[in-house]
């Protein structure tokens, strides 16, 4: 196979027009989806629109970049897959975008579908508004459709990702579960050199359902890691999701979520975990469209070397809404003066009877809480490093699964680790 | 083993100690009393390393060591020890793992080895036993969620597991009912003996019904404006510090 370098917008464009009979899925879709993509270019790249949505992160570097094409046939590196958590749960693993078999080990009473077979692009994404989404619905290639049935609890689910250096992949996902269903998705995704990994997830969760995902971005520390969901939540149905982002140069978790009815709920919580020049962007949007939802978020970041973290989060309560209940709040360590946080809280709120609240703080270490630690003989920067993971912790807290929270609290001392080295 | 010698402090250039004199003996718990404002808080800080107070004068010396050049940690490690009457609140810190990592950090310090987790939890049980504490204290974070009480008790726990060889008691009995007053003030006693001192700060002379000291000393305005026997406590209770304070002057 011969590799041909692709770099920028006309780079994707190239390969789409390479690859475009051979892509699933309904053709008119991808030719809109590329038509929107040349059109808006990748934020902050000299030839992309200026965005307010994407005023603080630029995919320049994801311009510049270079990835192979096609991908290269990678079976699987023993040191990645060692780094793939050792827990008894039934999996769908990817690597390089592409979906394993013989990695996978797929769930019962679950319905299990490759878009690599059925090309279903789903209903709720918005390429004509969302670039990395036109870029998606352009080229992807692979990803599941899952569909838990009415009244069942499917237990946990791991959707994992392994990447190679130079590859480029655009999963597409989408997550059905119907009335009653349940699910617990831990998502995974980790991988070596640089690469762009730039899914977009489709959720429905159906009326008295509920969905519990948690993502673990573990990605290389020179990789891309853009990924855009889209949640609809019907009536008492629950999303409660929490992203831990832990690797990747470039990130940012993109989240829209609406709650179609009444009494429904989303938590979107999360934490970033920065070093070096990492960059990463937690944006979403919740739109109250129902009476008496309930949406919560707590994002906490820990900023050291010259990171950049980005916090975004918009709340729309249209005027049915009444009796909603929002709260947003943004927490942000910073440990050193060139690291750098950007927070921007966005209210709409049409209704009238509602309780929504944000907040941001920004800041260093408690001068008491650490003062507390040495007088009990702890030294400075061992004490510093105990209130710094107990900051994080806090976050963490919100994942209530005692396996999944292992493998978050696992990959959390692998990050420490990684800085001390 | 303590030996202050005209020590003044302030805080944001406002002076606060003026020129303390104190020598508590090894093996002797010494109680200073006094009004709010006197210092007594201040004192307890300064001893044990707090940055938000500028030493402007005086010594001290710790078993021959000048106190006052260490770190907070460098005077753990030699032996001291502060219950502080705001215990503070450690989110996302797990009790049992910061008394152990504070265990650990003493013990490495004096060249002995550290505590595994079995270990440790079956030297903390016990303690935890022998103070009345209910065992889940030891898996809750550090303080959050504790009652006033509970607090208080958390630090008599530190104490009892870290083993200093001088504690100051800063106000441990404020917002104590009875019972817990005595359990705190036999966790004191219980280390009481050659090898241990105590500087038990308080308002009142309760505290010193449980706890009683060798000596007593009334703090005011800064300084110790009188020094003498357990019956002093008495004295005070009887006179107020008004009456104390102004005889003194």
């Amino acid at each position: 196979m011969t590799a041909a370098v692709q770099t920028g917008v006309a780079g994707f464009l190239v390969r789409f027009d390479a690859q475009r009979d051979r892509l699933p899925g309904d053709p008119r879709q991808r030719m809109a989806a590329a038509d929107a993509f040349r059109r808006a270019g990748l934020p902050g790249a000299s030839s992309g629109r200026r965005e307010e949505a994407w005023k603080y992160t630029s995919l320049r570097p994801v311009a510049d970049a270079s990835f192979l094409q096609p991908v290269t046939t990678f079976a699987g590196d023993s040191r990645l897959l060692a780094r793939l958590p050792r827990i008894a749960a039934p999996r769908i693993v990817f690597v390089d975008g592409q979906f394993s078999a013989e990695l996978s080990a797929l769930p019962a009473g679950v319905e299990v579908l490759r878009f690599a077979d059925r090309g279903e692009f789903g209903t709720l994404a918005r390429p004509d508004s969302e670039p990395l989404v036109a870029l998606n619905t352009m080229l992807a290639e692979d990803g599941v459709s899952l569909s838990v049935p009415e009244n069942v609890d499917a237990g946990l689910l791991l959707l994992v990702s392994v990447a190679s250096d130079r590859a480029a992949f655009h999963p597409r996902h989408v997550i059905r579960l119907a009335r009653g269903a349940r699910l617990s998705l831990l998502e995974l995704s980790v991988g070596d050199g640089s690469y762009l990994n730039n899914p977009v997830f489709e959720v429905r969760v159906g009326d008295d359902a509920s969905l519990t995902h948690v993502r673990l971005q573990n990605e290389a520390l020179a990789a891309f890691h853009l990924s855009t969901l889209y949640a609809e939540i019907g009536e008492r149905g629950t999303y409660d999701s929490f992203a831990l982002n832990l690797g990747g140069r470039v990130v940012r978790t993109e989240a829209h979520v609406r709650l179609g009815g009444a009494k429904g709920i989303a938590h979107l919580n999360g934490g970033q975990l920065l070093g070096g020049t990492q960059h990463a962007d937690f944006t979403t949007v919740v739109k109250h469209d129902a009476p008496a939802c309930s949406s919560r978020q707590t994002v906490k970041n820990v900023l050291g070397g010259r990171s950049q973290a980005v916090f975004q989060g918009r709340i729309e309560v249209a005027r049915i809404a009444q009796k909603t209940d929002g709260y947003q709040m943004n927490q942000t360590l910073l440990l050193s003066p060139d690291a750098e946080i950007d927070t921007k809280p966005e209210l709409e709120i049409f209704a009238d009877d509602v309780k929504c609240s944000h907040g941001a703080t920004v800041g260093e270490l408690d001068a008491d809480q650490l003062f507390y630690l040495r007088t009990r003989g702890i030294p400075d920067a061992e004490a510093r490093s105990i209130l710094v993971r107990a900051f994080l912790i806090e976050a963490l807290d919100a994942v209530t699964d005692e396996s999944v929270r292992g493998v978050l609290d696992r990959a959390v001392e692998g990050w420490w680790e990684r800085q001390a080295a | 083993m303590l030996e202050i010698r005209g020590l003044s402090a302030a805080i944001e250039d406002k002076p606060i100690l003026q020129g303390i004199d104190l020598t508590v003996p090894q093996g002797e718990v010494h109680a200073i009393m006094g009004p709010n404002g006197s210092g007594k808080s201040t004192l307890a800080y300064v001893l044990s390393g707090r940055e938000d107070y500028a030493v402007t004068g005086g010594s001290v010396s710790f078993d021959g060591r000048d106190l006052l050049s260490m770190e907070p940690e460098e005077r753990a490690a030699a032996g001291l020890f502060l219950a502080f009457q705001y215990p503070v609140e450690l989110p996302g810190v797990g009790n049992a793992n910061f008394l152990r990592t504070a265990l650990n950090a003493l013990r490495r310090s004096r060249g002995e080895s550290e505590l595994d987790a079995v270990q440790f939890l079956r030297l903390a049980r016990a303690e935890t036993k022998r103070l009345a504490m209910p065992e889940d204290m030891l898996r809750r974070n550090v303080n959050v969620g504790f009652s006033g009480g509970e607090k208080k008790r958390n630090e008599v726990l530190q104490m009892a597991i870290l083993r200093p060889r001088l504690a100051i008691l800063d106000e441990t009995d404020s917002g104590l009912d009875i019972d817990a007053l005595k359990i705190v003030a036999d966790g004191v006693n219980a280390l009481r003996g050659p090898d241990f001192s105590a500087l038990v700060i308080t308002h009142y002379q309760r505290l010193l019904e449980y706890i009683v000291p060798d000596r007593v000393h009334v703090l005011a305005g800064g300084r110790i404006v009188r020094s003498g026997g357990p019956e002093l406590a008495h004295e005070l209770e009887a006179k107020g510090y008004a009456g104390m304070v102004a005889e003194a002057a």
